[in-house]
């Protein structure tokens, strides 16, 4: 019993775990990825909040069984022309698929620290992102990280900043923050540790215990205070300024390594898909669905769907849940 | 009154039931960012004046909207205007000119 084929853009986990589901319903799912390997964001983690999960380990497992998939690396689209038949998606190697229905798992993109210049990344040495320090975890690899004595978490850089144009709380720096945290204080068990946060989103399930761990186990400080400006002394050591707002002092410290905890904004396809196929972006630069709580994975066009975080920030397992969610939604279409 | 020996003590919580607030939405009709603030503290981090002074917008622009605002004003006379906190704060509030606005309206010689 040969179904219908359904093209997947994007071939991260969302992109993965649609077609996976989709496979397992009996379709021909073809997978594009404009990288030359599937994963996403999730190829760039060392371990996963709030348990701590190897990363490597949830990545193996979600391509470990990917037959009846057609997928596809390197591949960028060029076009996809509408006809009343379906889609036409046109791939820049020459190929061409027909589909009644397309999905786009298109995804996120980091905050490019560099734009909020008052804290100086690419500009101090020891001034890194969550993402850098996330591939040292992996690697165990970047000189700007030498036994740091004293190290600070910066959350929001980039969200929940309209200097920035990002209004968006990005909703997991959080929760990365303080995993990271804990990590490199295991890591360098002498180092002060301290995070600069507005507020502390810890929303999931076992996060605020992941907190508590941070406070209990390691010893991570908490400063409620958003960071203005860092500085650089001759010695490269980094001079951060922050107000305790909870005891109302501004206030000056020294520090060795300093984390900014970029936020997620809008893929680079997005307002280039949005202007192809006709889909309405947000305010903030995300895909618009159809109906934001009946119908989040939908758009205008009936055979158009739209998941993961090319609708918004969100972590990991919601993410697999709407992949999961979404192949239903594209097997009513399609059967009816 | 009869002298026990002892006297009650005055209640140190703020009764927010009570609170006057006809100034501070005179300011925000002035400053309708004037609720927009999240507490963030940049302002008061990057104030020039704030690192010898007691000023603070951030507790100031709090104070108010609690309807306390005595000796928060006095303390907006050591900002210089130099308008860092406008630069920093994450709201997008126009901060050196709700300054004026506080003063204008709760009559304080600029």
């Amino acid at each position: 019993m040969a179904k219908d084929n359904v093209v997947v853009i994007g071939g991260g986990p969302c992109g993965i775990e649609v077609s996976r589901n989709l496979r397992d319903m009996g379709y021909t799912p073809i997978l594009l990825e404009q990288q030359s390997e599937l994963g996403g964001h999730l190829r760039q983690w060392d371990r996963l909040f709030p348990e701590g999960v190897d990363a490597r380990k949830v990545l193996k497992e979600l391509t470990s069984d990917l037959r009846g998939v057609k997928w596809f690396t390197d591949a960028t689209i060029d076009s996809i022309k509408k006809s009343r038949k379906g889609y036409t998606v046109n791939v820049d190697s020459g190929m061409t698929f027909e589909s009644k229905a397309v999905i786009l798992t298109t995804g996120f993109k980091l905050f490019p620290a560099e734009k909020k210049e008052e804290y100086g990344y690419n500009i101090y040495e020891r001034v890194i992102t969550n993402a850098d320090l996330e591939e040292y975890f992996r690697t165990r690899k970047d000189s700007r990280i030498q036994d740091p004595k004293t190290i600070g978490f910066v959350h929001c850089v980039g969200s929940r900043d309209e200097k920035a144009c990002n209004r968006q709380c990005s909703k997991v720096c959080c929760a990365t923050a303080v995993k990271q945290a804990s990590e490199i204080k295991e890591l360098f068990p002498e180092a002060t540790v301290y995070c600069f946060y507005m507020d502390l989103r810890m929303f999931g399930r076992s996060y605020e215990d992941m907190y508590l761990n941070a406070q209990k186990k390691y010893g991570v400080r908490f400063i409620r205070g958003r960071v203005s400006e860092v500085s650089e002394d001759i010695d490269g050591k980094l001079f951060v300024k922050a107000e305790d707002t909870l005891l109302g002092k501004p206030m000056k410290m020294k520090m060795d390594l300093l984390v900014l905890m970029t936020g997620i904004i809008p893929g680079e396809s997005t307002a280039q898909y949005s202007e192809m196929l006709g889909i309405e972006r947000g305010e903030d630069g995300f895909f618009a669905p159809k109906d934001t709580i009946l119908e989040p994975c939908r758009t205008k066009d009936a055979g158009l769907f739209i998941a993961g975080t090319c609708t918004g920030p969100k972590t990991l397992p919601e993410t697999l849940s709407e992949a999961r969610a979404t192949a239903i939604q594209v097997h009513n279409f399609l059967s009816k | 009154m009869i002298d026990f020996g002892y006297s009650l003590s005055k209640s140190n919580a703020l009764k927010i039931e009570n609170l006057d607030d006809s100034r501070f939405k005179a300011l925000h009709k002035l400053e309708p960012d004037a609720y927009k603030c999240i507490g963030c503290g940049s302002c008061t981090a990057s104030c020039s004046a704030g690192v010898f002074t007691e000023l603070s917008l951030r507790k100031t622009l709090l104070s108010l909207q609690r309807g306390e605002g005595k000796g928060y004003i006095d303390q907006l006379q050591s900002c210089m205007l130099c308008g860092k906190c406008m630069l920093v704060c994450p709201r997008g509030i126009n901060t050196r000119h709700l300054i004026l606005s506080i003063c204008k309206i709760y009559s304080v010689e600029q």
